[in-house]
């Protein structure tokens, strides 16, 4: 594999740990399966590409696209904890719903962002290759999100989200208003999901309305990498993992990818990573969510 | 001082599953005492209980503590005033979480959580002395994951963490009733070290005669969702289980047969 090809995925790989770490929040810290991720990637992509064409300022767009995101995990959270909804349907309903709006706040399927300017357009003219700079910067907004994600799980307000999802009936009687932890963890989970559409989209130069196909399954995917490569209980050493496990994963595609051998093409992604995921469910030994959550729902 | 009046509980009202769990409960607990509740199964202690968390809706009746009309607000918003120890060990604590997360937990019961660190160096030690209290060896061990530790050992944790924060009244849901003869002899001896120490009010709901006469200042017994027998002082140290037992069976009108009391 060339040098180019592995820092593509190591790029896109940290862009989806920001996809891991939002699925971490609500499958495991939050014990909520949410595919509300397949539609609020898309919805980050379209509202800063959307933004940015317009003239407004890319950090910006990237706030408000967050914003989006975050937005669209309360509708989930709201028809769960309001009316009952089925967690897995209303992320559904959501993530449908979603698909429309996309395509109305771009008037249009995708959008190119080629010529403007993006977050990452100041550090282009550093010297460094672009191919460069992107990993560079990814990675160092990664470490970012990491640690202010950590500090906020490690804290008084954090661990209330955690027992939460860990114990709701504990939770309520310590005091812990469960729904407004649910409409917190779900906004930060979907506007970390935003955020990775909106570096995607920055990064690669477009945003497109079904590029959030998948993103769930590839969220676990190295959700699931992460734990297993790091059997830790240490909450900063989980959240790495998430990244660690997000970016391995691509770079292993991309190892398969460029493995004539095996006869892959770029179109068998989502066929690969789904194969993947049912191999990790079923597997004896290995933790992982969606485990969890079946066995959670038989007792 | 906890006041419950005309406390009425009705489940599935108007539908051919309707229960009765409460049919009309005035109840005071002055300041200090420590009253155990027993009654079969549907008497309606559990739902007494829930009554006080605010887990269980009144269908009509007031619930006072310290003057403060609670009757409206729900669990989370009591549970300043209200602490709560489970029947089931693994129901009163988090295993996925470590020793000293679950005590940083029932620390900030009824507080506001912000955004400062759970764990601080002084609240671990604290959480360490508190700990060697118990005697179990758990001082050393507050970073281990609360599913490791034994149904006896979480129930004593459990106890622990309810007097970690303030409370007007802690509430005992047959919390011994899960654990082995032995593990809940330890269990209710600190259960008595804490209410006496730390002066708490507490309402101790069990299946046992033998704890309701030996644990507590107050016998109250609870027959088809009403209180039928009040006892204390001087009257109820007079008490033994053999005088229990009839007295159960004069208001059930009948004798105790396959019910699941305990004699012992």
């Amino acid at each position: 594999m060339s040098t180019f090809a592995l820092l593509g995925a190591i790029e896109i790989g940290l862009v989806f740990s920001l996809v891991a770490l939002g699925v971490f929040l609500s499958f495991r810290v939050l014990n909520f399966p949410d595919l509300t991720v397949d539609g609020s990637f898309p919805l980050g992509a379209a509202v800063a590409a959307t933004l940015i064409v317009s003239g407004v300022n890319p950090w910006l767009a990237t706030l408000i696209a967050m914003a989006a995101g975050a937005a669209a995990g309360l509708v989930t959270a709201f028809l769960n904890v309001r009316f009952n909804i089925l967690h897995l349907l209303a992320s559904i309903l959501t993530m449908i719903a979603l698909y429309s709006i996309n395509l109305r706040i771009m008037g249009r399927p995708n959008v190119a962002l080629l010529q403007q300017e993006t977050v990452l357009t100041p550090f282009y003219g550093l010297g460094l290759a672009q191919a460069e700079v992107k990993p560079i910067f990814l990675g160092v907004l990664l470490i970012l999100v990491v640690l202010i994600l950590w500090r906020f799980l490690v804290s008084d307000f954090g661990l209330a989200m955690r027992a939460t999802g860990a114990n709701p009936r504990m939770a309520r009687a310590q005091g812990i208003a469960t729904s407004g932890q649910i409409y917190s963890g779900m906004a930060l989970s979907n506007a970390l999901v935003a955020l990775a559409g909106a570096m995607f989209a920055q990064t690669n130069g477009f945003a497109d309305v079904t590029s959030g196909v998948g993103t769930i399954v590839v969220g676990l995917a190295a959700v699931i990498l992460g734990e297993t490569l790091f059997r830790s209980r240490a909450m900063l050493i989980v959240l790495a993992a998430c990244v660690i496990g997000s970016i391995l994963y691509r770079v292993a595609l991309a190892l398969a990818l460029n493995t004539p051998a095996l006869g892959l093409q770029a179109s068998d992604l989502q066929l690969v990573t789904a194969i993947l995921v049912i191999l990790a469910l079923v597997l004896p030994g290995v933790r992982n969510p969606i485990k969890a959550l079946i066995r959670g729902g038989k007792q | 001082m906890i006041s419950l009046s005309d406390i009425h509980v009705t489940f599935n009202a108007g539908t051919p599953l309707e229960t009765k769990a409460i049919r009309g409960i005035d109840l005071s607990i002055p300041a200090g005492q420590f009253v155990a509740v027993i009654g079969s199964n549907g008497a309606g202690k559990s739902t007494l209980l829930n009554v006080l968390t605010g887990d269980a809706p009144l269908t009509r009746g007031r619930v006072v503590i310290d003057e403060t009309d609670v009757s409206t607000w729900p669990a989370p918003r009591r549970a300043g005033m209200v602490a709560r120890v489970f029947q089931d060990p693994m129901a009163g604590t988090c295993e996925g979480l470590s020793i000293e997360e679950n005590m940083a937990l029932a620390a900030a019961r009824g507080g506001r959580r912000g955004l400062g660190a759970a764990l601080t160096h002084d609240r671990r030690g604290t959480f360490r002395e508190r700990l060697a209290e118990l005697g179990l060896g758990l001082e050393d061990r507050l970073g281990d994951r609360m599913g490791q530790l034994s149904g006896g050992q979480r129930q004593a944790v459990s106890l622990l963490m309810a007097t970690l924060a303030d409370m007007r009244i802690l509430l005992l849901d047959e919390h011994t009733a899960a654990l082995d003869p032995r593990i809940a002899s330890f269990v209710l001896e600190l259960t008595r070290r804490f209410v006496e120490s730390f002066h708490l009010t507490a309402l101790m709901v069990t299946h046992s005669m033998r704890q309701a006469l030996d644990y507590g200042d107050r016998t109250v017994m609870l027959h088809e969702g009403k209180i039928v027998f009040d006892v204390s002082g001087d009257e109820r140290s007079k008490l033994d289980v053999p005088h229990l037992v009839e007295l159960f069976s004069k208001v059930r009108g009948e004798t105790l047969d396959d019910d699941a009391l305990l004699l012992g």
